[in-house]
């Protein structure tokens, strides 16, 4: 029974403690709310936020990396199309020079040796034309020393006329 | 969100129910007794609980019960170890205001540990008493749970202040040290998982109430397990000033949606029921909150006390063993108590504060949600 009145006591609040209760609660919560839950929720948040964007920029610089890469070996593989390309023009160009101065100095060469040739011909014919100017020439004076030195004395002179005119044939 | 609050309102309006069975009762039949002849037993057997006569008489029986309720009420000394005369006690400042004598200061040693008078005033079941039948008394003494409660606040100030000056000291580029790196997820820990969870868009605002509430009962319910300290949180009175806030910040914030919910329910065709119950409901929640905590809480040292009798009850050294293989599996209980009651206080609050701001349409709440959180549980 005792016990049972206490437990009524105990559930019957105290005017006291309700009133130190309140006033220190309500002293807490200003006190507290202006000079320890602002500060630290604030800190709190700003640090979270921190956190938060270094993580987001360091996604994001690891997607531009990424990016950065994939369009590196891009300008790589393009550099290396453009390469091979540029070789294979180099090689095309490079055969169709050489076949085109083959061809050229083929004809040149045609022209030069049918040039020469002609030349040559011409030379030569000039050089035969000479050749023969000169035999005429020389035999013209060899013909004239020998009738000089045949016609030198008087019988030399006849038989030479004899000679001839045994040769002509008088019909 | 809706769902789970209306879930909770079942529980809670059951609970009620049971509560205000059992109250009604036993005060019913405390009422039915003589008063004088219950007030005089009790200020004997609160004596006599331990005291000479037992030492004196080993057979004498003792009553636990007397004992336990002595060791969880407030007192205007701070009692530290023996029985009657031989007791040592701080004497506590009392401060009374009386409609005759206006407001009187003095300390609670002029009772002499409450045995003898002072002036007109004594000490009767732990309330001071005026022999002037028309003297009515205001006690608002500095007793052993203020000065706990005060000591506490100073000590809430203290930490809190220290981390906050530690954060504008370090920065917040740092990790945090010491006392900032304990608290510092039990205060993030109520901002997201209490807060945020519980009301959702617009949290930001209760946060810091939330706060005060969850670290005020969680140093207390820690103070309160420290053998000579005072039982605090378990105590009404404080419980009831907690709640009363509950029920100011959750009312002085809701929306429309809140007081339609409350007057306009639906169906209309159960106003005449709901609309009552709704309106008990506001009442409900906060008296539901008040007692839980004060029960839980009184209700740990009832049992440890009690464990500790058992000694006294078998007359038996060899009954201490057990008593305190018992005793220390409840307070390791108790430390659990300690925080998960202050979790449950700020974590029901935080609701209370989401159903009255959310704006929801109430229409089709009752879906399988329900279920999933009865499962839950």
């Amino acid at each position: 029974m005792t016990s049972t009145f206490i437990l009524a006591s105990l559930i019957e609040p105290a005017v006291g403690l309700i009133f130190w209760t309140t006033l220190t609660f309500i002293l807490l919560l200003v006190i507290l709310g202006k000079f320890a839950w602002k500060p630290i929720l604030t800190a709190i948040n700003t640090r979270e936020k921190g956190i938060e964007d270094a993580l987001a920029s360091a996604e994001n610089a690891l997607n531009e990396m990424r990016e950065l890469k994939s369009s590196n070996e891009k300008i790589l593989s393009d550099a290396r199309t453009e390469r091979d390309n540029l070789l294979k023009e180099a090689r095309d160009t490079k055969d169709s020079i050489i076949a085109e101065a083959k061809a050229k100095s083929q004809s040149e060469a045609d022209r030069i040796m049918s040039s020469a040739r002609e030349q040559i011909t011409n030379e030569k014919n000039a050089a035969v034309a000479e050749l023969k100017n000169q035999v005429a020439t020389l035999s013209i004076e060899i013909a004239e020393k020998i009738l000089r030195s045949e016609l030198s004395n008087d019988e030399k002179q006849k038989a030479l006329v004899n000679n001839l005119m045994k040769d002509v044939n008088l019909n | 969100m809706t769902t789970k609050i209306n879930t909770y309102k079942k529980f809670s309006n059951v609970f009620l129910l049971i509560f205000a069975l059992f109250f009604t009762f036993s005060l019913k039949s405390i009422a039915s007794e003589p008063q004088e002849e219950i007030v005089s037993e009790v200020h004997e057997n609160i004596g006599a609980a331990v005291s000479h006569e037992t030492i004196k008489n080993p057979n004498a029986n003792v009553d636990i019960a007397a004992v336990a309720m002595e060791h969880i009420s407030d007192s205007h000394f701070w009692h530290l170890y023996g029985e009657g005369h031989d007791a040592v006690s701080f004497p506590l400042p009392v401060i009374l205001y009386s409609n005759i004598n206006g407001l009187q200061f003095f300390m609670s040693s002029k009772f002499n540990h409450g045995h003898d008078a002072y002036g007109n005033y004594s000490i009767v079941d732990e309330k001071i008493v005026s022999s002037n039948p028309t003297e009515s008394l205001f006690d608002i003494s500095i007793t052993k749970n203020v000065a706990q409660l005060l000591f506490s606040a100073l000590l809430i100030i203290w930490i809190f202040l220290s981390i906050a000056s530690s954060y504008k000291k370090q920065g917040i580029t740092s990790a945090p040290k010491g006392k900032q790196s304990f608290f510092e997820p039990l205060i993030v820990f109520v901002r997201d998982e209490i807060a945020k969870e519980n009301i959702g868009h617009g949290y930001a605002k209760y946060v810091p109430y939330l706060l005060t509430v969850f670290f005020i009962i969680l140093i207390n319910n820690v103070i309160g397990m420290i053998p000579i300290s005072a039982n605090l949180t378990g105590n009404i009175a404080f419980t009831l000033v907690l709640s009363l806030g509950t029920f100011i910040v959750t009312n002085i914030n809701g929306n429309k949606d809140y007081w339609k919910h409350i007057f306009l329910p639906k169906p209309f065709f159960l106003w005449l029921i709901l609309m009552p119950i709704e309106l008990a409901g506001i009442f409900i929640k906060p008296f539901a909150l008040m007692l839980r905590l004060f029960a839980n809480m009184a209700a740990g040292h009832i049992i440890v006390i009690s464990l500790v009798g058992l000694i006294f009850v078998f007359k038996s050294i060899y009954m201490a063993p057990v008593s305190i293989a018992f005793t220390l599996f409840i307070d390791l209980l108790e430390c659990l108590v300690a925080l998960l009651q202050a979790y449950i206080f700020t974590m029901l609050t935080a609701l209370f504060i989401g159903a009255s701001t959310a704006d929801h349409n109430h229409d089709g709440a009752h879906t399988d949600d329900d279920e999933k959180l009865v499962k839950g549980h």
